[in-house]
């Protein structure tokens, strides 16, 4: 096969809202909930019941378009898509179509080490549908009308992406956007986040190719594979001399494989029009300025501070960043004064994020241990215990919710700083040494090691390294 | 003639019992042979009702409409009634809520007698589309004397019902002309309030952007009784209108203290019968008498009305009946796929009319017509508003016949668009949102009642219904 193919991809993701209550009804906005049981009589597209718009979701978009760079439109409409299925009780989705409410965004997403600018063409609320079950009876259907009216934001983005990965890294930091600003909550095994891929291949410099849409995807794993089989299939086509048909296609997760949907699954002309039972959207400069307060700081925001003004490893600060709750873990541990970022930083990534995926935990588990953890690094800031000690601390502390101190004091693990004490100490060493004193004075620093190491054993690992150090050479240079 | 008053008056003077007019009410619907009501409330279901309302004349605490047996469109939501829009679809339907209007009604004491017939989904201009059956209108043509005349539609029902006085009032709904028209073919009252006056919410929704409900009454001083109950700002209805409501009834009767101009379009009267036009000059003495000026006012948008409005409300309502779809209520045709269930469901469910209108609309709607239709009737719905905009700045009200003709015979208009042409003076306001109330005029050669509209501008039903009640005194129309 010719590798002279370029990929061209847009997408288009659907962030389920984090709301309290649905797009245009007062039921819960809820997932996990027994079936129908967060569906009321608009829900239900009972007659003569009229959507009434929940401004929250409003505010949502907003907060998205700030965070986004999008233009936030102060006109945008709602209108029905109109299609019969069984999940659709109004028989027409109530969208927004030809005046969304955010448009012309964009973000910057990082591809080894690139930036690259992903253009994003639009993004407006919908209903989400309810759900049909086939796979429960053998000859019935069963509908769950529980996600009917939830709200979603639909992002649009240009086809800006040449690559399977560029899209990842895309999802995965629009993700983290959208969860910064809990807009979103970014599960995607609930299906908050669900991902339609448009893809077409084509030669360098030639027109765009005809593209296929495979529909919602919602794991990282799947879209990548569903790229990757698309991608190959249609070059095979085009270079057997075939032509792309157009077509929405499902990506089965069980055979690796895209395939065309059945005629049914989807319905061919919406007649899209203004939604008669809602009045246009007009949103004042105020309703607008307003939500941008609320927006907090985003992830970038918090890579380039933990970068240039905490002083971290880049790699480290992106580990961090990847999820708000690390972020705010790691913040709220450097919230004490004497503790230094990098120290924290290390702290976190290495031995608590072992500990946690050790136990397969959330970060939010050990939420309650974080004022316990704060004393444990304070401690080895101050020199009050050693690095060694406090691995075995934080375990207990972790494990235990004990409280650092105490475990200090109990098993007598305080570091020995005390001049006169190690002065003993580091006589003792020296005694009967006189071939090693020679070989130091001789210039082996390998000595001093030795000498160190026989000192620590000698406190049981509590003498602090670094006044043992000063001692030893004050008296070997003596 | 028994007005809401006059019973009022003989309720609280213990002339009559609220449960002695009731019975009267129920016994004369009972028998009436014109089919003017899908159901008839059972007198169980009103016990509780009717003893309230007696225990507060008693007291003196009487509601603005207490113990008043009414008739409620079938189309309006009532809580644990079967309420059908006289569809086979909706055939067995019972809501678990209650309309707003229908609240506000039962809020303020009124007893409901039934659930009355109509047009099958609001669709036609002479209550022939229910499933129910016609409606026949009290009125007979003297020299036909043995024809049964259609009521009008779509709210014939509640036109023939209340001509024939087996309910004191009842409550309609006007899309393109489905209060006013049968108002006037019956001899009656009829109001459509500025569109968001009353609530939508729980009236079964035909075309969003037109539906609006109101009184069908014997008197305008009733229809203003009604109108007080039924307009309220309703947060449950986004187009809902929040201004504060006037006291319609304080107007009645009572002169204008300032000159009052009305507006005669004579593009109406181009086409219309020597009958109709007698009726407009006849009119005009009426308001010489009133010391009330008119002059002649033209619009350039009349021509186009009606069928920016087939376009319009066909498509609204091919969308708003799409969850008529026989899965989770009312009728469900049989099928071994859910594409057969559907077809099947609506086919069967839906009558010729209402499936006409879902197949314009769906039509209207489509790739590649959207431009040429939709969008096209809604910049000439803007261009409506604005022709009427232009003329109520010179204006205080403008007055036209309700219809082109007289109630005509069951059976006898087969033609949708000859139909459709019932709605002619009518859709105008519709599109534009306006108010507008129609009252009987007179009679014609035929003996049969004709009626005029008046219509105002956005929110001023209070002026309107205090015009309407000075010329009802003049014509001194007795049903």
């Amino acid at each position: 096969m010719d590798n002279n193919w370029e990929l061209v991809i847009g997408l288009e993701v659907h962030a389920q809202l984090k709301t309290e209550s649905k797009l245009f009804s007062s039921s819960p906005n809820q997932f996990g909930s027994d079936p129908n049981s967060n569906v009321n009589f608009i829900d239900a597209g009972m007659p003569g019941m009229l959507p009434v718009m929940n401004f929250g979701c409003i505010e949502k978009a907003i907060k998205t378009g700030f965070a986004l760079n999008f233009q936030i439109n102060p006109y945008s409409v709602f209108e029905r898509k109109n299609y019969f299925y069984a999940d659709l009780p109004q028989g027409y989705q109530i969208s927004q179509f030809e005046f969304p409410i955010l448009s012309e965004g964009h973000i910057e997403i990082e591809n080894d080490n690139v930036l690259k600018k992903i253009r994003i063409e639009r993004a407006h609320l919908e209903q989400d549908a309810g759900k049909s079950i086939h796979d429960i009876d053998p000859k019935y259907s069963f509908i769950d009308l529980n996600r009917v009216g939830t709200p979603l934001l639909e992002i649009v983005s240009y086809p800006d992406f040449n690559s399977a990965d560029e899209v990842i890294n895309y999802i995965t930091s629009l993700r983290q956007i959208l969860m910064y600003i809990d807009v979103c909550d970014g599960n995607m095994q609930e299906g908050s986040l669900r991902v339609d891929v448009n893809l077409s291949v084509k030669k360098p410099n030639e027109e765009l190719g005809t593209r296929c849409e495979i529909k919602n995807m919602n794991s990282f794993k799947f879209i990548r594979q569903a790229i990757d089989y698309e991608s190959k299939r249609q070059i095979e086509v085009l270079e057997s001399g075939g032509k792309i048909e157009q077509n929405t296609l499902l990506f089965d997760t069980s055979t690796g494989e895209t395939r065309p949907m059945r005629s049914k699954e989807f319905a061919h002309d919406y007649r899209y029009f203004p939604d008669p039972d809602l009045l246009p959207v007009h949103l004042t400069e105020d309703q607008i300025e307003k939500v941008r307060p609320t927006i907090g700081e985003l992830p970038q925001q918090k890579l380039n501070k933990y970068i240039n003004d905490f002083n971290l490893e880049k790699d480290v600060a992106k580990i961090i960043i990847s999820e708000k709750s690390y972020a705010y873990f790691f913040e709220n541990l450097i919230s004490s004064k004497s503790i230094k970022p990098k120290l924290a930083a290390s702290w976190l990534v290495g031995d608590i994020f072992s500990f946690i995926k050790e136990k397969n935990l959330q970060i939010q588990d050990i939420d309650d241990r974080s004022n316990k953890i704060i004393q444990l690094l304070e401690m080895i800031e101050s020199g009050t215990i050693s690095s060694k000690v406090a691995k075995d601390i934080l375990v207990e502390v972790l494990q235990n919710n004990k409280e650092p101190a105490q475990l200090v004091k109990e098993l007598g693990l305080e570091q020995v700083s005390d001049n006169n004490e190690l002065e003993k100490i580091v006589d003792d060493a020296l005694k009967d040494e006189e071939d090693n004193i020679m070989k130091f004075k001789s210039g082996s620093d390998r000595v001093l090691g030795y000498f160190v190491g026989k000192c620590l054993k000698a406190t049981k690992g509590k003498g602090n390294p670094k006044v043992i150090n000063e001692l030893l050479l004050k008296k070997l240079n003596k | 003639m028994t007005t809401i008053k006059e019973i009022k008056d003989q309720l609280s003077n213990k002339k009559i019992s609220v449960q002695e007019l009731y019975d009267d009410y129920y016994n004369k619907a009972k028998k009436s042979e014109l089919n003017s009501f899908n159901q008839l409330l059972e007198p169980e279901y009103n016990k509780q009702n009717i003893i309230n309302s007696q225990s507060r004349y008693d007291e003196e605490k009487d509601l603005p409409l207490d113990g008043i047996p009414l008739g409620i469109k079938d189309l309006f939501c009532t809580k644990g009634i079967a309420t059908t829009a006289s569809s086979k679809i909706l055939e067995k339907f019972i809501p678990e809520y209650e309309s707003r209007v229908t609240q506000n009604l039962l809020n303020d004491g009124s007893i409901f007698l039934g659930k009355n017939n109509c047009d099958e989904f609001a669709m036609g201009s002479s209550n022939e589309t229910s499933f129910y059956g016609p409606v026949i209108n009290p009125w007979k043509n003297k020299n036909q004397i043995n024809d049964h005349l259609v009521p009008g539609g779509s709210s014939g029902g509640s036109a023939s019902a209340v001509a024939e006085k087996i309910c004191v009032a009842s409550i309609g709904t006007d899309t393109g002309g489905s209060i006013r028209q049968p108002a006037s073919l019956c001899g009656v009252v009829g109001l459509k309030p500025t569109f968001g006056s009353c609530s939508r919410w729980g009236v079964v929704a035909f075309a969003s952007s037109l539906d609006q409900a109101g009184p069908i009454t014997n008197t305008v001083e009733d229809a203003a009784y009604l109108l007080n109950s039924v307009s309220s700002y309703d947060p449950n209805d986004s187009t809902s209108s929040n201004h504060k409501r006037d006291n319609f009834l304080e107007g009645i009767g009572k002169n204008f203290d300032r000159p009052i101009t009305i507006g005669i379009p004579s593009d109406y009267l181009k086409d219309v019968s020597s009958e109709i036009i007698e009726q407009i000059e006849n009119t005009k003495k009426h308001l010489t008498n009133l010391n009330i000026n008119f002059i002649d006012v033209e619009f350039t948008t009349t021509d186009f009305a009606l069928s920016t409005y087939y376009i319009i409300a066909p498509a609204e309502a091919s969308s708003n009946l799409a969850r008529y779809d026989g899965i989770r209520y009312g009728y469900r045709g049989k099928g071994d796929s859910l594409e057969e269930i559907y077809v099947n469901s609506r086919s069967e469910g839906f009558g010729e009319e209402v499936i006409r209108r879902i197949l314009i609309g769906t039509y209207v709607l489509s790739a590649g017509y959207y431009d040429a239709y939709y969008r096209k009737a809604q910049r000439v719905r803007r261009l409506i508003k604005d022709d009427f905009q232009r003329i109520l700045k010179d204006v205080d009200f403008i007055l036209t016949p309700t219809t082109p003709n007289e109630a005509f015979k069951i059976g006898e208009k087969l033609d949708p668009i000859a139909m459709y042409m019932n709605d002619i003076f009518t859709v105008p306001t519709s599109l534009a949102g306006l108010p507008a109330i129609s009252l009987p005029s007179g009679l014609s050669k035929n003996n049969l009642p004709l009626g005029i509209q008046l219509i105002g501008n956005y929110f001023q039903e209070k002026n309107l219904l205090q015009m309407a009640s000075l010329l009802e005194k003049e014509f001194g129309f007795n049903g």
